[in-house]
């Protein structure tokens, strides 16, 4: 009997689990489900170069490799319910689907300013390709661009407005962009950077309403100052795409609870076998580190589950091995990169954890890596440049050195 | 064997892929990328698996 496995997204976590499955020998049904009208591409150039040029989805496509060719994929039409009892997800056109193996990998989407005036032309964000594309358009020269949100996304859409001859405020309630995985030190060395690009801050201040008839005209802040606008980025985090498994028994606290198997758990704490969790909604536990479980919205997550994951469904499914793959820890190294300007900043780790920060290497203004510490252990590192510097301390956070 | 190639004006030299398959890509002492242009095809997945950590999605492989 020919087994189907049901993947809830088309993004780089879908692919890749799909990819994954088929390497571990799994020969089976895969239909992939994602909302988008494209096949799976690459995230991170839409606050870059699709923004900085013209890009189309060719040139951010992923390769689709020969082992996942015969993968059904459904595009534009996203899962609005599941239910894990008669194993079936159901589509927004009505269309249910059974399933052997389930794969959750509806990712996020981002979160929107809620002001009383939101019903004004203007406003943008960079999760999807069609998004990138829309405020490429409204990049022009001169344009007036208000960044809402100063984390590495909005920072990086600040460079690349700026590059493009845009005039750019950036806001955010933080008291320096970054400031939360890198500190202040670091933080406040990146705005000086940008500020350098003359970029404008406004920090420690909130949206509190947008002006204009129509189009959007200004931003209005909570301190009473009034921004000049024709384009609003909204990069201010996300939501989790979850809301299709409400009518589960999972625990969707903060995105999807899953044990060390990828397994979603439920709120009674059960791991559900042959229901997976991969990608930005994936909450779990990183012995690297502790036994905390979080989610980890990081470029190589996406990755790093799906490989975790194909093996133990696969498993799961042909009844060979399960017990075995289960018992295996779960260590991905939490690894990040922002192009900003000339700046190639990497980290490895969870600086977020730390207690403790120091220059390892280099100097505030110029090429740097930072060591970020908790109860006196290294726990993370962000550097500047310094390729090779970095690279030995991301063994030493493998544990490895 | 397997072709790799590394699209040079899209590799910013982060050296992901080092960690991934670290005998066919490695950065020079001035943190540069170089790396082997062919390998045996037993080192299709180590390679594939470089090819998916590449910040820039600079590295194909050709069949």
């Amino acid at each position: 009997m020919s087994k189907q496995v049901v993947i809830v997204g088309a993004s780089m976590g879908g692919l890749r689990t799909a990819e994954a499955l088929r390497n571990a020998g799994y020969v089976d049904g895969i239909t992939v489900i994602g909302d988008e009208s494209h096949a799976p591409y690459n995230r991170p150039p839409l606050s870059k170069e699709v923004l900085a040029k013209e890009v189309t989805h060719e040139a951010v496509a992923f390769k689709q490799r020969q082992q996942t060719a015969d993968v059904v994929w459904k595009f534009g039409s996203p899962v609005v319910d599941a239910d894990l009892d008669a194993k079936t997800v159901t589509t927004s056109d009505g269309e249910t689907f059974s399933y052997d193996g389930l794969v959750i990998a509806s990712g996020l989407r981002p979160r929107r300013l809620d002001v009383p005036n939101g019903n004004v032309t203007g406003r943008h964000t960079v999760r999807s390709l069609d998004d990138a594309i829309g405020l490429r358009s409204a990049l022009v020269p001169g344009a007036r661009v208000v960044v809402a949100g100063a984390g590495f996304i909005g920072c990086e859409v600040a460079a690349t407005a700026r590059g493009l001859g845009c005039e750019v405020t950036a806001v955010a309630i933080d008291e320096y962009p970054m400031v939360r995985p890198l500190g202040p030190t670091f933080a406040a060395d990146l705005q000086a950077r940008h500020e350098s690009h003359d970029v404008q801050f406004r920090m420690r201040r909130g949206i509190a309403d947008l002006e204009g008839d129509g189009a959007l005209t200004g931003v209005l802040l909570d301190d009473g100052e009034l921004l000049p606008a024709d384009v609003l980025v909204e990069a201010i985090s996300s939501h989790c795409n979850t809301e299709w498994l409400n009518n589960t028994n999972l625990d969707l606290s903060n995105g999807v609870l899953a044990d060390q198997a990828l397994r979603a758990v439920t709120v009674d704490g059960n791991s559900v076998d042959g229901v997976h969790v991969v990608g930005d909604l994936a909450r779990f536990a990183n012995p690297l580190f502790d036994d905390v479980a979080r989610r980890i919205e990081h470029w190589n997550i996406p990755t790093e589950t799906g490989k975790r994951v194909g093996p133990v469904l696969n498993a799961y499914l042909s009844s060979e091995g399960f017990a075995e793959l289960v018992a295996q820890p779960f260590t991905p190294m939490p690894s990040f990169w922002s192009d900003q300007y000339d700046l190639k900043i990497q980290g490895f780790g969870m600086p977020a954890l730390a207690d403790e920060i120091a220059i390892i290497e280099g100097t505030i203004g110029s090429e740097l890596v930072m060591g970020y510490y908790r109860t006196g252990k290294l726990i993370g590192v962000v550097g500047i440049g310094l390729t090779s510097t970095l690279m030995k301390l991301r063994k030493e956070l493998m544990g490895d050195a | 064997m397997l072709k790799i190639h590394v699209d040079m004006d899209k590799c910013q030299h982060y050296g992901q892929c080092v960690f991934e398959a670290p005998d066919i890509f490695k950065l020079n002492d001035d943190d540069k990328l170089e790396y082997v242009a062919t390998a045996d095809d037993s080192r299709r997945a180590d390679i594939e698996s470089a090819v998916d950590v590449c910040p820039m999605q600079a590295i194909t492989i050709q069949d």
